[in-house]
């Protein structure tokens, strides 16, 4: 039975807003340029792959449903990839385990089949369990897993690339070894070499991961035996959430405000002013941090109003949105009253309003597709802040719900492991490594969008 | 000038009017202060009698805007609202939910964030204008390429990562300064020096990044070109031209958070165990101190409001062109 929850609904509203924004840009000319120039960039290229893969994970993450097995209204939901990856997800063993291995990390007591006792290291209950003699094995059989995938990974790329080529020869209307030339070279708009590149990479990884996992756990196991490397994939789903959905809640509210205050100016400019200015001087962190205090005791004090574990973790997750989204809002808001007090002398808004178009139509026709530059910068230079800041707040305890996966609350309980005597490190370095991949394509990939955007770079470089 | 600095302030007041709004409908008309003491007190099997001990304890037990029962002007003094939240304005902030007296914590407490967080800042300074100045230097190379790379690769690691990193290398593999802890006095140095050295670390990325931005812009200008047909050397056009013109922008915005110095770094005082004003704030969202959360949402809107200002005159005394 399927389940939608809040944040779901929202994402998926978003990724048809992208939809539908793509199909609306496709048609205009003046709006295709600096999609374009993005489209030409390398590393935007590189970048907008690895992203994409995030959002694929997150999108399978976001279908919830409840299993059929599970009696009606009372189990556990979960999602399409926790039904996928469900070996990742039950395959639990006690406690700490380090990535690849086949023992526990810890030492405990052994009852021999001969009823003697002994401490030792006790085999894992999946890790290496398929293997008789571990210590021999291992290395052997960890080769051998890999070079298959790296065969079925190969295969893979080779189809897309093919695939890929085959299109490309058959709109330029060459030989597919012309374009194949083509590509290799570097020649052409598009840097599809690039792309092909990464988009291989990414398959290499996920095969190796996909065929490592089902025998090892590869990026070991954390202190109640729960996969890191299950931990730090749904952690993709949040991390992207906060990313995008905070700026969503508050972008109409941005807008509205922000182009009313501009346009109308008067005593609706000093109320917006005054409202953005106020909420700004509150330093962000503690105004998020009491909102969300004021959260746990209303959640605390209303338990009836959430009916499942989810459903809260849910809830409060959204409110994180909505807070931090009110605390981002301000600075669009400031950027957009400014752009608009700038717009509204201009010749073609004169004109409108000498023929007596009324003001509502002026703002919602003539300067909303002119500011949306400037909401588009905005959202994308916010992304890896956001993203960023999302661990800092779990790491606080005032982020998201403790229950929910998230690279901070990763971060959170790794905090004691590295004081371990031996450390602890592989939750510490899997949260690192998988935040670090998202924030610096994140990163990357605003830098391309803010030159292709902004009309001051544009005019230096045209 | 005096003037305008006078209705600037002016114009403060009505601005923190609103923070102080906020913050009351936050914390006491979103939940009421039965919520608040239930919550203290532990959701289950909490009697009547014992929230109601709470809430008098703590000062709660008063109507929030108007009180029927006093008499004369009482009736608006004896409430939540102005003994809580009017109180802030002359900085009274009252005891906390744990019975201290805020206001003594807050003197005790922002000597230790100051020790830290105005070495992390000027340090920071010199080592992001130089390595800004040395980009510059090189701009259009693959140097230049290289090191902007390498910034946004800084950028994109967790503060929390710098600080983990630093402590386990530096403090525990290492060795060579006490992880965490405070002494004051003159002692106090070593366990100052990772914290902002740390501190200036996670800075690099995104000062390097923006001052380089500076520089460019400032070398693209007109007297630049000036200076060099005159025939002055690449160092001098740089040092003596850019340098003094690109620090307009960058002091500036370092004005605008001087003052928030005060409040420390939550992060980075919370890791090292230093006992300054952010883990004084930390300390209270997990301990659920509604009272010190409350005074610090105040006292932060003040200091940022007074950055402001101390902006928009440093503007005018470093900016001649700039009339108030």
């Amino acid at each position: 039975m399927p389940v939608l929850l809040w944040t779901d609904a929202l994402f998926f509203l978003l990724m048809l807003m992208v939809l539908v924004y793509a199909l609306h840009v496709r048609r205009r000319e003046h709006l295709r340029a600096p999609w374009r120039r993005i489209m030409q960039s390398p590393l935007a290229m590189g970048a907008a792959v690895v992203l994409g893969a995030y959002v694929l994970v997150a999108l399978i993450d976001s279908m919830h449903f409840r299993p059929a097995s599970s009696g009606a209204g009372y189990g556990e939901v979960i999602s399409v990839l926790d039904y996928l990856a469900r070996p990742l997800r039950m395959q639990t063993e006690k406690t700490y385990s380090a990535p690849f291995a086949t023992h526990l990390y810890s030492k405990e007591t052994i009852e021999l089949e001969n009823g003697r006792e002994i401490r030792g290291y006790p085999r894992l209950e999946y890790g290496g369990a398929h293997l008789d003699d571990p210590r021999a094995q291992r290395a052997g059989d960890i080769l051998r897993t890999s070079l298959v995938a790296l065969a079925e990974a190969a295969l893979v790329s080779l189809v897309l690339s093919l695939l890929v080529l085959t299109v490309l020869a058959r709109r330029s209307a060459t030989s597919l070894r012309e374009s194949m030339q083509r590509v290799l070279h570097g020649r052409g708009r598009v840097p599809w070499r690039t792309l092909l590149g990464t988009a291989a990479a990414l398959i290499v990884l996920v095969f190796l991961l996909l065929e490592l996992s089902a025998n090892y756990h590869v990026l070991g196991t954390d202190k109640v035996g729960q996969d890191v490397l299950y931990a730090a994939i749904k952690s993709i789903r949040t991390g992207l959430i906060i990313g995008t959905l905070s700026t969503l809640v508050m972008l109409p509210f941005a807008l509205a405000l922000g182009i009313a205050a501009g346009y109308l100016r008067g005593w609706v400019d000093d109320a917006v002013q005054y409202v953005y200015t106020t909420l700004s001087s509150i330093p962000s962190i503690l105004l998020i941090a009491a909102a969300i205090l004021m959260i746990q005791v209303y959640m605390a004090n209303h338990p009836g109003n959430f009916t499942s574990v989810e459903q809260r973790a849910d809830l409060r997750l959204l409110f994180l949105c909505i807070i931090l989204g009110i605390t981002s809002w301000t600075n669009l808001c400031r950027l957009l009253r400014g752009e608009v007090l700038k717009l509204r002398e201009v010749d073609y808004v004169q004109a409108a309003s000498a023929f007596g178009v009324r003001h509502g139509t002026i703002m919602l026709r003539h300067l909303l597709p002119n500011v949306m530059h400037i909401v588009m910068i905005m959202v994308v230079l916010d992304f890896s802040g956001l993203v960023l800041a999302e661990a800092v707040l779990s790491y606080i305890n005032i982020g998201v719900d403790p229950a929910t996966y998230s690279w901070g609350n990763m971060i959170n309980s790794a905090r004691l492991e590295l004081a371990r005597e031996p450390v602890v490190w592989w939750s510490l370095v899997a949260a690192f490594v998988f935040m670090f991949t998202l924030v610096l394509a994140a990163n990357l990939f605003a830098d391309v969008v803010r030159d292709a955007f902004d009309p001051r770079l544009r005019r230096e470089t045209a | 000038m005096i003037a305008y600095i006078i209705r600037r302030t002016l114009y403060a007041v009505p601005i923190l009017i609103g923070v102080n709004l906020i913050t009351f409908v936050l914390f006491f008309v979103v939940n009421s202060p039965d919520d608040m003491a239930r919550m203290h007190l532990g959701i289950k099997r909490v009697t009547p009698a014992a929230i109601e001990q709470w809430k008098h304890a703590h000062g709660y037990d008063k109507p929030l805007l108007w009180n029927e029962a006093a008499q004369g002007l009482e009736n608006l003094t004896n409430t939540i609202f102005y003994t809580k939240s009017v109180r802030l304005f002359v900085f009274d902030f009252g005891r906390s939910d744990a019975g201290r007296d805020i206001g003594y914590d807050i003197r005790q407490r922002m000597w230790p964030s100051l020790a830290i967080a105005v070495p992390t800042v000027l340090i920071g300074l010199l080592v992001n204008i130089t390595f800004a100045m040395l980009i510059a230097f090189f701009r259009g190379t693959s140097f230049d390429l290289s090191a902007v790379v390498l910034c946004v690769m800084m950028m994109s690691v967790s503060m929390l990562f710098y600080i983990i990193g630093g402590q386990f290398l530096i403090g525990k593999m290492f060795e060579l300064v006490p992880i965490s802890g405070y002494l004051y006095g003159i002692e106090a140095w070593k366990f100052l020096i990772l914290p902002v050295a740390v501190g200036v670390v996670s800075g690099i990325g995104m000062g390097t990044r923006w001052y380089r931005t500076i520089f460019l812009e400032e070398l693209g200008k007109d007297y630049i070109r000036t200076a060099r047909a005159k025939g002055l050397s690449e160092r001098l056009v740089l040092f003596r031209h850019a340098l003094r013109n690109a620090l307009i922008p960058i002091l500036t915005g370092i004005v605008a958070v001087l003052p928030l110095l005060f409040m420390g770094s939550l992060l980075i005082e919370s890791f090292f165990g230093i006992p300054g004003l952010g883990s004084y704030t930390i300390d209270a969202i997990n301990s659920q101190d509604f009272a010190i959360v409350r005074a610090m949402v105040f006292l932060g809107s003040v200091l940022y409001i007074i950055g402001l200002l101390l902006t928009d005159i440093s503007y005018t005394l470093v900016d001649p062109r700039v009339r108030l």
